[in-house]
């Protein structure tokens, strides 16, 4: 071989031993690699999702005249950062329950729930037919479910107003917005995706990918099987 | 044979990971930064400066001192707050006004003395157990580490009843106040060492050792001075009286001093000014104190070696007096802990330069003000074989220890230095500051003549004090230097015969006589006496208090805090009803307290909030209470519920929109 290093040849790079073959029922012979990458994309997609769990997922932001600095909170699968504690102190004028206090059994399950799936979308590597794609199905559909349950969280808030407090009686029930801006009192507030669920929504896609790698590996398998199968009852038939 | 793994498919996964990676990393975006107006001054600007009539030194004030909103001075001052007993923290160059801290008198905004652990600390300050109510507060001096500020704790002496004062600056509050048992007054006060193993109490009028009585006439047996060596305990942030020492002087009427650093650390130096011995008695035909002190041609600068002086008290080879140790005078003498050389004439200050190499001393009524070498000090110790004063302790001669002498003018009190090797003398009866320039290792640091008057800058009027930034360091900034001026007359409108001091700054970044004046600011409150000036960077105080139940005294979380109005109880126990209170806005929680008249009442109040500004007060009425609870803050007030009624406790910080709203009923059943 040449210095100069030709397409074909990065393909041999990255096929590790292009010697070491998977031998398909029928004869014919497939490269490992060709194995390798669907598992290894299911992989990355449930890695990614564990590595959500450390980032926020939604982020909410206020500014108002008298907090030059602004107000946040962070929302995380978890737990919840930032300026919680003032948030709470005005929205006890409103009488809006305690942030705290939206999707406490969420909280309490999600690590479970997102080690689960990341769980699954291995187990998903040794499963070699369609059934692979529902044990994907848990982590493709994760991001849809939280923003459904947040935007259930939120509305809950806003409809939760206490008459009782200062200004409960003057307040309309409402829904914070899920994105963009919105407006309450002298406070301008603004919600945006967090890291982690741009990340559960990019696990998502690559779990997409990696199914269609998947399903390219081991459909062939499958129908060679079936071909061999067929053959064989046809051989004895005759 | 066919392969899945094709660049084509390979390049769509890496574009997908490249997406992602370029989502993550769109999280931080630096914000452009606002573009200052460079050149050109606004028609509408100009304007005002011609109907104003102000010439262009006039603008360069201007627009050296003017602070936009939102921007902070580089430099914070704190001030003597003289009669006022506190402490005023002044930005540098706005001149603002940021605080006044509450130190020797109560001060209701910050419910100091009006309930709570404050009324300790004042309590501290009792002489003899009598309350005082106010304080003469002389001198601030911030804490040091390696003869640098470090921006950690304030002291401040109180002259009139000599106390001191240790004012904690991570929340810019009083923390401690000590009386001193052997003095009546004082004055050279407070200075520190270069890394603050102690804080300095010097003395001013001569008083009888250990409280007590005796006739003017046995001044010169029983008179004595007395310098204080407060022990600072840098970790509990207090003075510990137990390791501290006090040296017995004679009664000189010693008054301001300074501690060495570098090549004269370990020595101390304090000027006098009544080695006259005069005893006063104008009313019986004796000249009055004012010209009995000032019949000398020269009076005594104090040399004292306090590494010397600590190893003695150590040793044990002290008296105790009053609950203090004291080296007396015989044995300083004898452990040459003490010496004396001549300073002319009623002399004022003594200033160390930043080096540490020479000693500055004004004589007020000495045109000149003398320089003293501390390698020419310590050769002369060395040689020995001096003459001694009527108590036996050595007197170096002036040829022996002085380094130089520069005529200035009237009046010489105070020296201050900055970076470029200028020293700044304030002249009292010129009206003036004189800048002049320091010899020996700083000869070159600017163009002019060593040890030679630069410029006379006048200023308005009878300047006292003088500071300039970081001045008292081993490293000063230069930058500015603050007269502190004891008369106004014309500066200001007419508000009555009390007028206001007024503090001129004076900007001295441009060498030789080009020192101009920028800013007067009219101080309406008492008459301040000196200032240190610190870096503003080097102070990092709480933003709120770091912990929900914050007690300020132990600087700890206090056992008593509630942080959820959950825990908000009253409890009877006997006559004593103990009442733990959680605040926030805009409600006290709980709202109805009942007590029965003669009840002992404990009521422990926490500031649940965590936001910045967001303070409450707490007051009682008819029993003299009001509390400042800052964000995180747990206080306690005791009170006998002596005055039957229905009282209404409210909060008196404006919190909220619905601050008047924030109140409560302390019921007394008679």
């Amino acid at each position: 071989m040449g210095v100069g290093v030709r397409s074909g040849d990065y393909m041999n790079l990255l096929n590790l031993d292009p010697d070491v073959k998977v031998l398909l029922p029928d004869g014919s012979a497939r490269r490992l690699m060709d194995y390798l990458i669907p598992s290894a994309i299911l992989m990355l997609a449930a890695l990614m999702l564990m590595i959500s769990m450390f980032v926020p997922y939604w982020h909410m932001s206020l500014t108002a005249p008298q907090y030059p600095k602004g107000l946040y909170v962070d929302v995380y699968v978890n737990h919840l950062e930032g300026d919680v504690r003032e948030i709470d102190a005005l929205n006890h004028y409103l009488g809006m329950p305690k942030l705290d206090e939206g999707g406490r059994l969420e909280r309490s399950i999600s690590i479970i729930a997102v080690v689960v799936q990341g769980l699954l979308l291995i187990a998903a590597v040794f499963v070699h037919n369609r059934w692979a794609a529902a044990l994907a199905l848990p982590a493709l559909a994760f991001p849809f479910i939280f923003l459904a349950d947040l935007w259930l969280i939120l509305y809950t808030y806003g409809h939760s107003i206490d008459p009782q407090s200062a200004l409960g009686g003057a307040i309309d029930p409402f829904t914070p917005p899920l994105f963009g801006a919105g407006m309450i009192g002298q406070f301008g507030t603004v919600a945006s995706a967090g890291p982690g669920l741009i990340l559960a929504f990019a696990a998502a896609g690559v779990v997409l990918i990696g199914l269609w790698f998947h399903r390219a590996a081991y459909k062939p398998i499958v129908d060679a099987r079936n071909k061999v199968k067929a053959s064989t009852s046809q051989a004895a038939q005759a | 044979m066919r392969s899945l793994i094709q660049p084509r498919r390979l390049r769509y996964v890496l574009a997908v990971i490249l997406t992602l990676v370029a989502i993550l990393a769109a999280c931080a975006q630096p914000a452009p930064a606002p573009a200052p107006v460079a050149e050109g001054i606004p028609a509408d600007a100009a304007g005002v400066i011609a109907e104003r009539g102000l010439t262009p030194d006039d603008v360069y004030a201007a627009v050296k001192t003017y602070m936009p909103t939102g921007q902070y001075d580089p430099y914070i001052m704190f001030s003597s707050g003289g009669q006022s007993g506190q402490v005023l923290v002044i930005g540098v160059p706005s001149m603002r006004i940021l605080k006044v801290l509450a130190v020797f008198t109560p001060e209701p905004w910050q419910g100091y003395g009006y309930g709570g652990a404050t009324n300790k600390t004042l309590e501290g300050g009792y002489v003899n157990g009598n309350e005082i109510k106010w304080g003469d507060t002389h001198h601030p001096n911030l804490s040091e580490t390696n003869g640098e500020y470090d921006g950690q704790f304030l002291f401040i002496n109180d002259k009139a009843n000599a106390r001191l004062a240790v004012i904690d600056l991570r929340d810019f509050e009083t923390k401690q106040i000590v009386k001193n048992p052997n003095a009546i007054n004082d004055h050279g006060g407070a200075f520190v060492t270069p890394n603050t193993e102690y804080v300095i109490e010097g003395p001013q009028y001569s008083t009888p050792i250990g409280w007590e009585y005796a006739p003017i006439e046995d001044y010169a047996e029983k008179y004595r001075g007395l310098i204080t060596f407060w022990k600072f305990d840098r970790v509990k942030g207090r003075v510990d009286p137990s390791q501290s020492f006090q040296i017995e002087l004679p009664p000189y009427w010693q008054d301001l001093c300074d501690a060495g650093k570098g090549p004269s650390e370990g020595w101390f130096f304090c000027n006098s000014f009544n080695t006259e011995m005069a005893t006063g008695g104008i009313e019986e035909g004796n000249p009055p104190f004012e010209a009995g002190t000032a019949k000398n041609d020269t009076d005594f600068l104090h040399i004292i070696d306090w590494k010397k002086a600590e190893e003695v008290f150590k040793a044990g080879n002290t008296e105790n007096i009053n609950g203090i140790e004291m080296i007396r005078l015989p044995t300083a003498v004898e452990e040459g802990i003490l010496y004396f050389t001549p300073e002319p004439k009623s002399p004022h200050g003594a200033d160390v330069t930043p080096g540490g190499e020479f000693v500055v001393v004004g004589g007020k009524l000495d045109p000149h003000v003398t320089i003293y070498s501390i390698d020419k000090i310590e050769a002369a110790i060395a040689a020995g074989g001096f003459s001694t004063d009527p108590y036996g302790v050595p007197i170096i001669p002036l040829d022996n220890t002085m380094e130089a002498q520069v005529e200035l003018g009237l009046g010489p009190l105070h020296t201050v230095f900055d970076d470029k090797g200028y020293a700044y003398t304030s002249m009292f009866l010129d009206s003036a500051v004189a800048r002049w320039t320091l010899g020996g290792p700083y000869a070159g640091k600017n163009p002019d003549e060593p040890w030679k008057l630069v410029q006379k800058l006048p200023v308005h009027y009878n300047i006292g004090h003088i500071a300039s930034a970081e001045g008292d360091t081993v490293s000063p900034d230069g930058q500015y230097v603050v007269a502190l001026n004891k008369w106004s007359i014309d500066r200001f409108a007419n508000v009555g015969p009390l007028l206001p001091q007024n503090f001129q700054l004076v900007d001295i970044n441009k060498p030789g006589d080009q020192m101009q004046l920028l800013y007067d600011m009219p101080i309406g409150m008492a008459e301040p006496h000196y200032v240190q000036i610190i870096k503003a960077d080097k102070l990092q105080p709480f933003e709120v208090y770091p912990e929900v139940g914050w007690n300020t005294e132990t600087m700890s979380v206090d056992p008593n805090a509630v942080t959820d109005p959950s825990q908000a109880r009253v409890e009877r126990d006997g006559n004593t009803v103990e009442v733990w209170t959680v605040v926030v806005r805009s409600h006290f929680t709980p709202e109805h307290v009942s007590v029965k008249k003669g009840d002992h009442v404990i009521w422990h109040l926490t500031n649940i909030e965590t936001t910045r500004d967001a303070t409450h007060g707490f007051a009682v009425p008819a029993y003299n209470i009001n509390l400042s609870l800052e964000p995180g803050e747990t206080e306690t007030v005791e009170f006998d519920a002596n005055q039957a009624g229905t009282f209404t406790f409210y909060c008196t910080e404006f919190c909220s929109a619905l601050h008047l709203e924030m109140m409560g009923y302390f019921f007394v059943e008679p």
